[in-house]
């Protein structure tokens, strides 16, 4: 298997403050990697520095063997790697149809000609984003739901449509941030199961999860952040077993 | 007032408001003159050119929510290239169909150059930089009659050319096929025609993968970015859109009015469109179009206040003109306060203004940090 | 060299006022991130009860000491811009703290408006001239002159400038303040009553506007119903070259200010060979804010604020 992302040596400082000390990892095309690790352990500004929206102090990161530290995220995403956020970032005055047709954006092209004569091309291009959102929204399980503003779904409808919305980007890499925080077991068990469907049709996912049961069950390989520094990465059931990250985990229960 | 478009009970239905539609805005300047004279269709010329104006802000701030107080100087660039190209000031004369196009132009020429350096700042530093450029253009006009003569200064310019279409000229009454046009009934339909086409593309930009940018970015620019959209491009698109359209109605608003000075581009210009869309409701074109035309008769209306005290007072005690910029401000405080979705909002504003924690504002400013 | 001598005294004496109306701006915007567009109109206010107040006082008796009837003059201006930026407050921002940003903007405009046609209704249209009371004598420094009313403005404006950093600073008021700039959930959770700080600073805020307001129409002999709108746009400009939000960078913003804009007049028109002249003064604050906001949002003292999304 290749390597798709590559992060190499990426320190992230806020102030004095090493959010991310010298991070490096790679994750393999066509694997689900996890990524874990107690709260303020770096895990999502890790994230944003993979996607553009934050700067890297030092070290490089690459798609693909192209770097992507301290791009635009428009260009990242364009690149193929697309993410969701933890506190959902719906456009919540959009329908779930529109929010999917705007991850379409990256992968259509009318411009404001187009938008106001009506082309052929344009209609074509509109119409097969239409019917490829409405796939998506298929695809995650929203499919009666495309006029509903994003807004007043439910709440895990609202994690899917995020997802459905990232997809429409059509990535090669799709970066998770606590997917199924705050969902209940049953709504877990359907996540895991969309998760296998995306890796299964030739996508890699890069998770961040708190669920420790799910990411067992689901990684082929995990990589543990505490402090912003790497402390184990491998097989989540050696990691499971190493002990820096019970220590970590533990802490100060295990010291006293 | 244009709802009723979008949801024909039946196509039969739909045809026949339309033709109504068609039917009366063709006979509406015969009606109001008829009705209340001939002044009032110059008030009706000059509501559907505050539609054109705020149709084109309304792509600035409503969908792009861009706050921009500097709008009037796109307004301004179009009217003065207009005067500049047609009158005895240069004595050059260019026909309309040529010079309108070209203060288009120059005023999203001049869009781009603004909005380039200034997109990325944040919503209220950019109403201030946008307002700076607008007093800069007025200054600027006010003062450059020497050494050289370009503006005429606080004098501003006169005997600017009428539109004129097949040798008819628009400055003058004419009688055509029995019926007798003045000039403010040719204003009234070229007026028209530009008015529906600014309506015609406002709805097209909507509902396009364009309009759809820039509802994204208004809602949530991080997450529009992490999406895949160029913020910064499709900003400067939206803010080169609105003043394109800026340019067309100060040209239009050149030839009406056959003479233009600073006096017509102030800052409280910009402010009356912008009171046109937060009114008539931000974002939505028949908010927005209610908007304008609201804003523009009320102050026509006002003057009767005048003729009112003078009956019951023998005087006129406060002078209605002075009294209409208090009831704006009046007006923008309250609805700010009591109704800021807008008299005809679109659904999503009013869900937006009405939301109950600004969470997801406050991790919004949070999350980008340092570049951008 | 003297023109150069001459334009900077200008220039002092200009940006101590522009100094102490930025300070209104910085202060609430510390605070509430909210651009207090009214806050011109507030020094107007300032400016036109005072001459009210000074053209009262003469009638009454044309033989009283000048400095005196000025002094009385700004005693009762500083409340009623107190009164009425606490009643902005209250009226027109508050209602909308949890609003999107743009609302409390648009309202700031509206309030605005409301304020300059009240004045323009209430003192006309006409330019209300400022009596001349005030002692005038001229001095010379370095082939420049110097006034004693520049000199006045200058000491004044210095002096509330020091009792602010001391409120700012020494006070529990004051620390009140500085936290809630913080962040206001954990002033609030440590016990600050937010609201009352929240006007604390307006209320502080428009009592510079008022000493401003009287200072700018004794330097200049006159005041009138729309002055406020180009004197609050420059004073914001010099909060924002000073860095918003900071106390100290208001100040330096706005004698920085002051002094660009009287050099810039003074030498513009040698610079463009005569094509330009002094009457492009205004133009200046412009360029200025938004050269600031293009290569250094954060301005001269301040953090960076203006990426944030």
């Amino acid at each position: 298997m290749a390597t798709l992302l590559n992060v190499n040596g990426v320190s992230k400082r806020f102030g004095g403050i090493h959010a991310l000390d010298e991070v490096t990892l790679a994750v393999q095309e066509g694997e689900i990697y996890g990524l874990i690790g107690p709260n303020g352990a770096g895990k999502t500004t890790l994230f944003n520095c993979m996607t553009g929206l934050y700067s890297v102090s030092r070290g490089e990161i690459l798609l693909d063997g192209r770097p992507i530290h301290n791009r635009k995220p428009h260009v990242i995403v364009e690149l193929g790697f697309a993410r969701t956020f933890q506190n959902i970032r719906l456009f919540a005055n959009m329908t779930a149809l529109e929010n999917v047709l705007v991850g379409r954006h990256v992968r259509t092209h009318a411009g404001v000609f187009g938008a106001v004569l009506r082309d052929a091309g344009t209609r074509a291009e509109e119409a097969a984003s239409r019917e490829r959102a409405r796939a998506l929204l298929d695809f995650v399980g929203l499919a009666n739901k495309g006029r509903t503003l994003a807004g007043h779904l439910a709440y895990g409808e609202q994690r899917r449509l995020e997802i459905a919305r990232a997809l429409a980007t059509e990535p090669r890499l799709l970066a998770l941030d606590e997917p199924v925080a705050g969902m209940n077991p049953a709504e877990r068990r359907q996540m895991a199961e969309l998760f296998q469907r995306l890796r299964a049709q030739g996508l890699t996912l890069l998770l961040i999860e708190h669920d420790v049961k799910l990411v067992m069950g689901l990684c082929d390989r995990v990589a543990v952040l505490d402090y912003g520094r790497k402390i184990a990465e491998g097989a989540p059931n050696a990691v499971r077993q190493d002990p820096t990250v019970i220590a970590a985990y533990l802490g100060t229960e295990a010291a006293a | 007032m244009l709802e009723f478009l979008h949801r024909p009970r039946t196509r039969a239905q739909a045809r026949a408001a339309i033709i109504l539609l068609a039917v009366l805005l063709a006979l509406l300047p015969f009606l109001v003159e008829a009705g209340l004279g001939r002044s009032w269709v110059r008030v009706l010329d000059f509501a559907l050119l505050y539609v054109i104006l705020a149709l084109g802000l309304n792509i600035v701030v409503g969908y792009a929510g861009l706050l921009d107080l500097g709008f009037v100087a796109f307004y301004a660039l179009g009217a003065y290239l207009y005067a500049w190209l047609a009158s005895p000031h240069f004595g050059l004369h260019l026909p309309f169909w040529v010079v309108l196009p070209l203060g288009a132009g120059l005023a999203g020429l001049f869009g781009v150059l603004l909005g380039a350096p200034t997109l990325r700042l944040r919503g209220d530093y950019l109403a201030i930089v946008t307002l700076g450029f607008g007093e800069i253009i007025r200054i600027f006009m006010n003062n450059l009659n020497a050494p050289v003569n370009i503006t005429n200064g606080p004098q501003g310019i006169n005997l600017i050319d009428p539109v004129t279409i097949a040798g008819v000229s628009f400055g003058k009454t004419q009688e055509l096929f029995g019926i007798t046009f003045a000039s403010a009934h040719f204003y009234y339909y070229l007026f028209l025609v530009f008015t529906l086409a600014t309506l015609f593309i406002a709805y097209r930009l909507q509902d396009s993968r364009i309009g759809r940018a820039w509802v994204a970015i208004r809602e949530d620019e991080v997450a529009a970015a992490a999406m895949g959209i160029n913020t910064r491009n499709i900003k400067l698109l939206a803010f080169a859109m609105g003043a394109v359209f800026g340019g067309v109605a100060g040209g239009l608003f050149a030839a009406f009015q056959g003479f233009i000075s600073p006096e017509s581009f102030t800052l409280w210009e910009s402010i009356l469109i912008l009171c046109m869309i937060v009114l008539g409701g931000m974002g939505h074109i028949p908010g927005v179009v209610l908007g304008a035309v609201l804003l523009t008769v009320l102050p026509e209306a006002l003057r009767y206040l005048g003729d009112w005290q003078r009956a019951a007072l023998g005087e006129v005690v406060v002078d209605p003109g002075d009294l209409r910029m208090l009831l704006f401000g009046v007006a923008l405080v309250l609805m700010m306060v009591y109704r800021p979705e807008g008299l005809i909002p679109s659904r999503q504003r009013k869900r937006e203004f009405h939301a109950e924690d600004g969470v997801a504002a406050q991790e919004q400013a949070s999350l980008y940090d340092s570049r951008a | 060299m003297d023109i150069f001598v001459q334009q900077l005294i200008n220039g002092l004496v200009l940006g101590s006022i522009y100094a102490l109306v930025a300070l209104g701006y910085t202060m609430v915007y510390g605070i509430l991130e909210l651009i207090n567009f009214a806050h011109g109109e507030v020094t107007m206010m300032g400016a036109m009860v005072a001459l009210t107040v000074i053209g009262l006082l003469l009638g009454l008796n044309p033989e009283l000491s000048g400095l005196l009837v000025v002094l009385a003059g700004v005693l009762v201006a500083i409340p009623a811009c107190m009164l009425l930026a606490f009643t902005i407050e209250r009226v027109a921002y508050r209602p909308l703290r949890r609003a999107p940003r743009l609302a409390p903007l648009i309202t700031a405009i509206g309030v605005s408006i409301v304020l300059q046609n009240a004045a323009m209704l209430i003192w006309g249209r006409q330019y209300v001239s400022f009596p001349q009371i005030l002692p005038q004598q001229t001095y010379e420094v370095l082939g420049a002159h110097i006034t004693s009313l520049q000199i006045f403005i200058v000491l004044l404006c210095m002096a509330v400038m020091a009792g602010l950093w001391l409120l700012v600073q020494k006070t529990r008021l004051g620390r009140a303040m500085r936290a809630t700039a913080q962040s206001k959930e954990v002033a609030m959770l440590m016990g600050v009553d937010i609201d009352r700080v929240i006007s604390a600073t307006f209320v502080i805020g428009a009592a510079l506007a008022a000493i401003a307001g009287v200072m700018v129409s004794a330097y200049y002999g006159l005041a009138h119903y729309y002055m406020g709108f180009m004197l609050g746009l420059k004073a914001f400009s010099a909060a924002v070259l000073g860095g918003i939000g900071n106390i100290a960078g208001a100040m330096l913003g706005g004698l920085l200010l002051g002094v660009i804009e009287a050099l810039g007049a003074g030498y513009i028109g040698d610079l463009t060979g005569g094509f330009l002249g002094s009457h492009y003064q205004d133009v200046f604050a412009f360029f200025v804010l938004i050269l600031v906001l293009v290569f250094r949002p954060s301005g001269l003292l301040g953090e960076r604020v203006a990426t944030r999304a």
